[in-house]
């Protein structure tokens, strides 16, 4: 968090509304986004309860394990989510697109791609166990299962994993999102209740959000008293209807919520790297749909060391794009970097368009621009900067010092003798530029996965499928 | 650790903080808690004090955000059962393996036998008569009862089992019902045990010292039992306390100077909840309030999930306007700026800096300065 941010969550509390720390969304909204409530039984480290999903607001899809200690109960309701969530998830693989690619042969991209929207990081961890206890499941042997089950299981991992990818959007949850968006006048903690957060949100802080009576918890986990007083009486009744209707009221609160949260995000204007993103999402999700035509083995349950290190690296610089990306999307998240003195805005003050540097063939145009700025610029001379407005050009700072950085720009301006049309400033526009840049870093080098060294625990076995994997007990 | 016991003054003190309400026992579990936020003295004197916070928060109107599922405390008891079921044969097997011991047999005491009122007694000259003797044979014991001395009280404690003779070494060995999925558990659960487990290592290292044995014989690796995966299959870890215990031990110390903290209080004050025939606190809300408003606390969200007390000092801090409320994040940013309004001040403008203000005001106005050009 920034002081930025600090400075919002003050403005909140003062005011008694949430202020917003973003002015664009940063977050790809699917048109037809799979709301997904799911509950566990407490006490247990995935035994599901049940689960309101679906594409529409008006026809939540509620599954209940009648009996949460029964084991066959329970993978016949791992089967229903199934059958809800796989022909959302293969609704996409039709449409795709061929991308060309510079030394590989092409590939197709579907054209769009599900996003499954959970409310909080609890549902998100909640979701990958769900994944891990079902994806090593066989439909034959001695303890078959529904042939989706296992399927359905790889799904659920795949989008738990890509929760954690920065700025994917394949899986998303609503307080996470919102809190990008919204600073509340609570704790980070508090945020983490999607009623507490929402109410912050649209009517000021409200104590019935805290008050399970009044606001369900979001899940996965039920409320105490509601287990001791509703539930557990309802379990001992044997009789499904009533247990049904008793998780009803949980998650139906919840449910409203939800798409309270996504209508909110849906008014904000899109971000215009977004696109770009939910591009790399729909590569990503296309290239798992092949994984699994292919007949590839599940997930395993640890990654390899190079499998690892490689994932690391990708993440590390997704979150260094999303970074740079969201800060020259939105001035509100650069102001972050002008107050740390990495950016600086301003009115452009003069400009030498053709100013020139070296001699004879070697002679460059390198147009000088004189910005106007109230920000605290800390950047040497020498820095190289780039600017939200002409995000293709490349500048490099001359000189700062009483309120006037003079920049030259060095890429980006055309190759003639004079700039291209637009590509310098006027006098009188106001522009900034930043040091932080979404330069293409390379991959680092890794070995293939036989050639893990021992210091890494050697190459990784290679993934069998087992009985014992497929029987694991689920209780 | 005799320095733990403290006699005279302070104790009178603290029984007249208490008045005629009765002492809360401390369990290992809130003896972990008191390390959680060591710079709140609302939360020493009352823990000192031996205050049932709970019943407090209730009688306040904040009743704590706590509850425990049925069905968790169910699962919790039949781990338990499962693991220590034939003398400890499940546990036994996954202390063979954890620590790659011959131990060909085991001796299993089962210290609740003798009945509640003896149970430290017999826990005690057990652990001597096996520290003694440091015979080869392995010995499991079962619900023992240890003792430390909280602030001049006896706190009993009660870990699940402890295992002697295991590398010459008495091991404390904590079951806990939450699950190990492929090697990994949830980092708070498990910070949680760990603390928790560093409080019976203490307790039974103070014992062997009085006794005049080596204190070194309880080991700093706790076994931890846990479910493995999905499953109700029990898996055992060693877990290292040394940093849990050494937190532990400022903890304890710093709480047997409650004397400085008690000399600051007003005369008269005390917390007495004034419980009636029936056990309920018959005293005036807004007075116990109002005593309780006389000490200082440290509200930080964390408290949400540790403190009976949290939402009454929640609401302490919405009323003062402190910027503690946003979490010590926010506090840190804000470098000393302790209230909203002040805070806000300095961003607007309307209140000149303090002496050794002046940079976070800078940065507040400039913050707010951006803020407003980006949303206008």
């Amino acid at each position: 968090m920034s002081l930025l941010t600090s400075l919002a969550r003050l403005r909140a509390l003062d005011e008694g509304i949430a202020q917003p720390v973003a002015t664009v969304r940063h977050c790809h909204l699917s048109e037809r986004p799979m709301v997904f409530i799911p509950l566990k039984l407490s006490g247990e480290a995935a035994a599901p309860l049940a689960a309101m999903l679906g594409t529409d607001r008006d026809a939540p899809r509620l599954l209940v394990v009648t009996q949460p200690r029964n084991r066959d109960l329970r993978f016949a309701w791992a089967a229903e989510l199934a059958g809800v969530l796989l022909p959302y998830v293969e609704s996409f693989l039709n449409d795709t697109e061929t991308v060309e690619r510079r030394n590989a042969d092409p590939y197709e991209r579907a054209l769009d791609a599900p996003q499954l929207i959970v409310p909080n990081l609890a549902g998100v961890a909640f979701t990958r166990l769900l994944g891990r206890s079902t994806r090593f499941r066989r439909p034959d042997g001695p303890y078959p299962v529904p042939d989706v089950v296992p399927l359905l299981g790889r799904w659920l991992t795949y989008f738990g994993e890509r929760a954690a990818y920065p700025g994917s959007s394949l899986m998303t949850a609503a307080t996470e999102e919102l809190g990008r968006h919204w600073a509340s006048g609570q704790s980070g903690l508090e945020d983490a209740n999607l009623a507490a957060l929402t109410a912050w949100i649209t009517t000021g802080p409200s104590d019935e959000a805290e008050d399970p009576l009044v606001w369900p918890p979001a899940g996965p986990a039920t409320d105490p008293g509601f287990d001791a007083e509703v539930l557990a009486p309802a379990i001992e009744s044997e009789k499904p209807e009533r247990i049904t209707e008793a998780l009803r009221t949980q998650l139906e609160p919840t449910w409203r919520l939800m798409w309270q949260a996504i209508d909110l995000l849906a008014a904000l204007p899109e971000g215009p790297s977004v696109a770009q993103r939910w591009e790399h999402d729909r590569g990503s999700f296309s290239a798992m749909a092949v994984h699994i035509a292919e007949g590839a083995p599940p997930q395993p349950r640890r990654d390899g060391a190079i499998t690892a290190a490689a994932k690391l690296a990708r993440m590390e610089r997704a979150q260094a794009a999303y970074d740079v990306q969201r800060a020259y999307d939105d001035p509100l998240v650069m102001a972050e970097y002008r107050l740390t003195g990495e950016a600086f805005a301003g009115e452009v003050a003069e400009t030498v368009p053709d100013n020139t540097e070296g001699e004879g063939r070697s002679r460059k145009l390198r147009p000088l621009v004189v910005i106007k700025t109230d920000d605290p610029v800390r950047l040497p001379p020498g820095a190289s900067l780039g600017t939200p407005q002409r995000r293709g050009q490349g500048a490099e700072l001359v000189d700062a010092g009483q309120g006037l950085v003079t920049i030259k720009i060095t890429k980006g301006m055309g190759r003639g003798k004079t700039p291209a049309p637009g590509a310098v400033p006027e006098v009188g526009e106001r522009v900034c530029y930043t040091s932080l840049t979404d330069d293409f870093q390379g991959s680092p080098a890794l070995p293939d996965a036989e050639a893990t060294p021992w210091t890494h625990g050697g190459p990784p076995q290679e993934y069998v499928p087992d009985d014992e994997d497929a029987q694991e007990e689920w209780s | 650790m005799s320095g733990l016991k403290r006699e005279g003054d302070p104790v009178h003190r603290l029984e007249a903080l208490r008045g005629t309400t009765p002492q809360q026992p401390h369990d290992a579990r809130a003896i972990a808690a008191l390390a959680a936020n060591p710079g709140c003295t609302r939360r020493a004197l009352m823990d000192g004090a031996g205050i049932d916070k709970d019943a407090a928060a209730r009688h306040l109107g904040f009743p704590a955000p706590f509850g425990q599922s049925p069905f968790a405390i169910t699962r919790g008891n039949m781990f338990e059962a499962l693991v220590k079921a034939d003398g400890c044969a499940e546990l036994l097997r996954m202390l063979r393996e954890l620590l790659d011991l011959p131990v060909a047999e085991v001796a299993y005491h089962d210290v609740e036998n003798v009945g509640a009122h003896l149970r430290h007694a017999h826990t005690r000259s057990l652990i001597d008569r096996a520290a003694a003797e440091g015979h080869d044979a392995g010995t499991l014991y079962d619900h023992p009862l240890l003792s430390l001395e909280i602030a001049g009280h006896t706190a009993y404690l009660e870990p699940d089992v402890v295992a002697f003779q295991l590398g010459g070494r008495f091991h404390i060995v904590e079951i806990k019902s939450f699950a190990v999925i492929d090697g990994q558990a949830d980092p708070a659960a498990v910070a949680a045990a760990a603390r928790q487990a560093a409080v019976y290592v203490l307790a039974l290292r103070t014992l062997l010292e009085e006794l005049g044995h080596d204190p070194l014989k309880v080991s700093h690796d706790v076994v931890l039992v846990c479910p493995e995966n999905f499953a109700n299959r029990p898996a055992a870890t060693l877990v290292d306390v040394r940093k849990q215990l050494a937190v532990l031990r400022r903890q304890l110390t710093r709480m047997t100077t409650l004397d400085r903290l008690l000399e600051a209080l007003p005369d008269g004050l005390n917390f007495d909840l004034l419980p009636g025939e029936d056990g309920r606190p018959t005293r005036p809300v807004a007075e116990l309030a109002d005593a309780l408003r006389r000490t200082t606390a440290r509200y930080a969200p964390d408290c949400l999930s540790a403190c009976d007390l949290c939402f009454f000092c929640r609401d302490e801090a919405r009323q003062e306007g402190a910027s503690d409320l946003l979490g010590r994040q926010v506090r840190d940013e804000l470098g000393g700026v302790a209230s909203v309004a002040e805070a806000l001040g300095l961003a607007d403008g309307t209140r000149d800096p303090a002496e050794g203000q002046e940079e976070i005001a800078r940065l507040l106005r400039n913050a707010e300065r951006l803020r407003r050009e980006c949303l206008t």
